[in-house]
């Protein structure tokens, strides 16, 4: 029987959505029916609007789509501008203020704190300056990820950021495929180094060369059914197809269709293509793309990179994340900048579209990692350029805790998470930087920080993982992580492997500390913290290291799921200013 | 009277006549259940996998783990509130709860 979702998507669902969405913006918040909250909430993701959680009625975020995470010149202003604009709440967060964009692990961009009263404004002048929301959520294709420096790169094997503009064009909008059974993650990569990410995504084109027709063809191998929700994570799985550039699109409308036709309709725990793959197999998966989807015969697949792959493969000799500075074919050079947790303050963003134009061609990229890239620019600018004040705080040269720490979005916003994320990993990484001592050798650690199990952060792929969780301390509940250790991706991606569970926020940095330290003591020569970790059996990694206290002092220890806004002054449920009109006046009970 | 009932946003909560009533994040007390070995489980409630009804409880099952041993899983069916005159009354979750086997399904989410 299929779910209520899908019977509200069968009524009304894609792009008519929009014009219902703006009717109600014309008469405000509560001209929104309020038995048909849930089913409208359910629909504006389509559009990209996400109702916040419990205690922020009225209030949505806003994700806008960069294929590729490319912001064209102009574009990063705009959304600076949007952000000062639209995205300021009741209350300033301590850490980041009024108004911030965030940059996503699918390199997008989410603004807080949107009215439905703005959004026809902040459509048009998205859509003016060539972006858009559209099916940024919901059951639909989302935005294509790939290599941030996807035609900039010199490690590059086919420029993939045609193809992902491509597929970007075709399938934003279009109707055949608007209603999915489920979100449908894709990711194009040519460099040759595996940044594309593509093992934790439902469909993946990845670099690969074959012999067509008696000629070296360059083009892609593709996998199907990766991701890492549900404490189910799976990788990508090789289906044995070779496509080229120009056959992406429909081998992309082949495998989107079978999941339209095919995935489960009834259950959405179960949706993702990753549980058909389980069901179904490779080959079944294969056979039905060939004869039921497309029209020409499917090459097997080709000789891929996979032995290349460097980014994210535990291994300190990769251009990893790419921060710091590093040249284009073009002799220009691109100048990636570290985000913490990728938060970006309204005036720092639009201060970075500023030194974007003036250094650059005014193009930024946002990366996988939370961080954005400056391109284009050339070298007798660069040292003018790392020398502006603000890359002080955005730096490309960072220490590497700060580098590698991500997180997702956590109770401050989040109806799923169970623990605050963004500050708190700030938090950490200050503490780290402070306090730690990494080994000799290591700049690129990473540690990844999840509110819960749909994983946002991508806690499975990083060498520190964290994932919400709550234990007792003394007798009260306090927010907690489970600790995984030794995750990455490259040629041989390994999930983390779970180790410390349920460890108290505040004595998190203590266990990090010592797993450091024993790393230290114990690994052999050259031996990296992912082999370190995988050349354990289950019983040495629970010796290696315990949770500690320190003088790390954490705020949100407390339930800030209870609270309407953790950062709140009184931030008691019974506090909160919403839901409110277009203005920020609450609306009352009674009114 | 009918009563609209669901979990919504992948399991993070439970709607109840289109008003968020039951979140993730909560310690619910679970007694004489089936759970895990603990005499009493301190479960983390995670995702909120089905939802069900025997008036005038409205019952649920919650993916999660006894944050006291570690078990993971779905729970059987826990009461999260009733319905009187017309309104929802959601249980105290850190109150003791007694999960039970079976329940009428509402339509699945």
């Amino acid at each position: 029987m299929p779910s209520k979702v899908e019977g509200w998507k069968d009524e009304i669902y894609g792009e008519e959505i929009r014009e219902h969405l703006f009717e109600f913006a014309e008469e405000g918040w509560e001209a929104i029916p309020d038995d048909e909250h849930d089913a409208w909430f359910e629909r504006f993701k389509w559009w990209g609007l996400y109702h916040q959680r419990n205690g922020q009625e009225s209030y949505f975020m806003m994700r806008i789509g960069t294929p590729n995470g490319v912001l064209k010149p102009g574009q990063l202003e705009v959304v600076g501008e949007i952000a000062d604009e639209y995205a300021r709440g009741p209350v300033h967060n301590p850490e980041f203020e009024g108004a911030y964009c965030d940059w996503t692990t699918r390199q997008s961009i989410q603004l807080h704190w949107i009215r439905i009263e703005d959004v026809p404004d902040i459509f048009e002048k998205l859509e003016e300056n060539g972006m858009s929301t559209i099916q940024a959520c919901g059951d639909s294709w989302r935005n294509i990820v790939g290599c941030p420096v996807a035609g900039k790169d010199k490690h590059e094997h086919v420029d993939a950021w045609p193809v992902a503009e491509e597929l970007h064009e075709e399938f934003k909008g279009n109707d055949a495929y608007s209603n999915m059974p489920r979100k449908w993650k894709v990711s194009v990569t040519g460099c040759d180094e595996g940044c594309g990410q593509g093992d934790i995504n439902d469909l993946a084109f990845e670099p690969a060369e074959k012999e067509i027709d008696g000629e070296e063809t360059m083009g892609f191998n593709v996998r199907v059914g990766g991701g890492l929700s549900r404490k189910e994570p799976r990788f990508a799985r090789d289906i044995d197809v070779f496509c080229t550039p120009e056959d992406a699109s429909e081998v992309s409308a082949g495998m989107s269709a079978l999941f339209r036709d095919h995935g489960n309709r009834d259950d959405r725990f179960n949706a993702r293509i990753k549980f058909l793959v389980d069901e179904w197999g490779t080959e079944k998966i294969r056979e039905t793309l060939q004869e039921e989807y497309i029209d020409y015969e499917l090459p097997s697949a080709g000789e891929d990179r996979r032995e290349d792959y460097t980014y994210n493969a535990g291994r300190q000799d990769e251009h990893g994340d790419h921060v710091g500075v590093h040249e284009q074919p073009d002799g220009n050079y691109y100048v990636g900048l570290n985000v913490m947790v990728g938060r970006m303050g309204a005036d720092d963003t639009l201060e970075l579209a500023d030194l974007a134009d003036e250094y650059g061609s005014g193009e930024v990229r946002l990366t996988q990692r939370q961080n954005i890239i400056v391109t284009d620019v050339p070298e007798a600018d660069l040292d003018a350029f790392l020398d502006e004040p603000l890359l002080a705080d955005y730096s490309p040269d960072p220490h590497a805790f700060m580098r590698g720490s991500i997180a997702c979005t956590g109770t401050e916003f989040c109806s799923l998470s169970i623990v605050e994320t963004k500050n708190r990993q700030v938090r950490y990484a200050r503490w780290l930087k402070g306090n730690v001592e990494l080994p000799a050798g290591i700049e690129d650690f990473h540690v990844h920080l999840s509110g819960c199990t749909a994983s946002c952060a991508q806690p499975q792929i990083a060498d520190i993982s964290l994932r919400g969780m709550k234990t007792r301390k003394d007798g009260e509940p306090v927010e907690a992580f489970d600790i995984g250790l030794g995750g990455g991706l490259g040629e041989d991606p390994h999930f983390a492997d779970w180790i410390a569970m349920r460890v108290a926020a505040d004595e998190v940095p203590g266990y990090i500390a010592n797993v450091l330290d024993a790393y230290e003591a114990q690994a052999a020569d050259d031996e990296s913290f992912r082999e370190f970790i995988a050349a354990r059996d289950e019983d040495e990694l629970d010796a290696l290291a315990d949770p500690k206290e320190t003088d790390y002092e954490d705020p949100y220890m407390h339930n800030t799921k209870m609270t309407w806004y953790p950062y709140a002054e009184d931030d008691d449920m019974d506090d909160r200013p919403t839901p409110a009109r277009a203005d920020g006046t609450p609306i009352s009970a009674d009114d | 009277m009918t009563i609209d009932v669901h979990q919504l946003d992948d399991g993070a909560w439970i709607s109840v006549n289109d008003t968020r009533e039951v979140n993730v994040g909560d310690l619910w007390w679970l007694a004489r259940h089936d759970f895990c070995p603990c005499e009493m489980a301190d479960f983390l409630a995670e995702g909120l996998v089905e939802v069900g009804v025997d008036p005038p409880a409205i019952e649920a099952r919650i993916a999660g783990q006894c944050i006291a041993c570690g078990a993971s899983g779905v729970t059987d069916w826990l009461t999260i509130g009733r319905m009187s005159d017309g309104d929802f009354h959601s249980v105290v979750p850190e109150s003791i709860h007694i999960p039970r086997r079976r329940t009428r399904l509402a339509r699945p989410e």
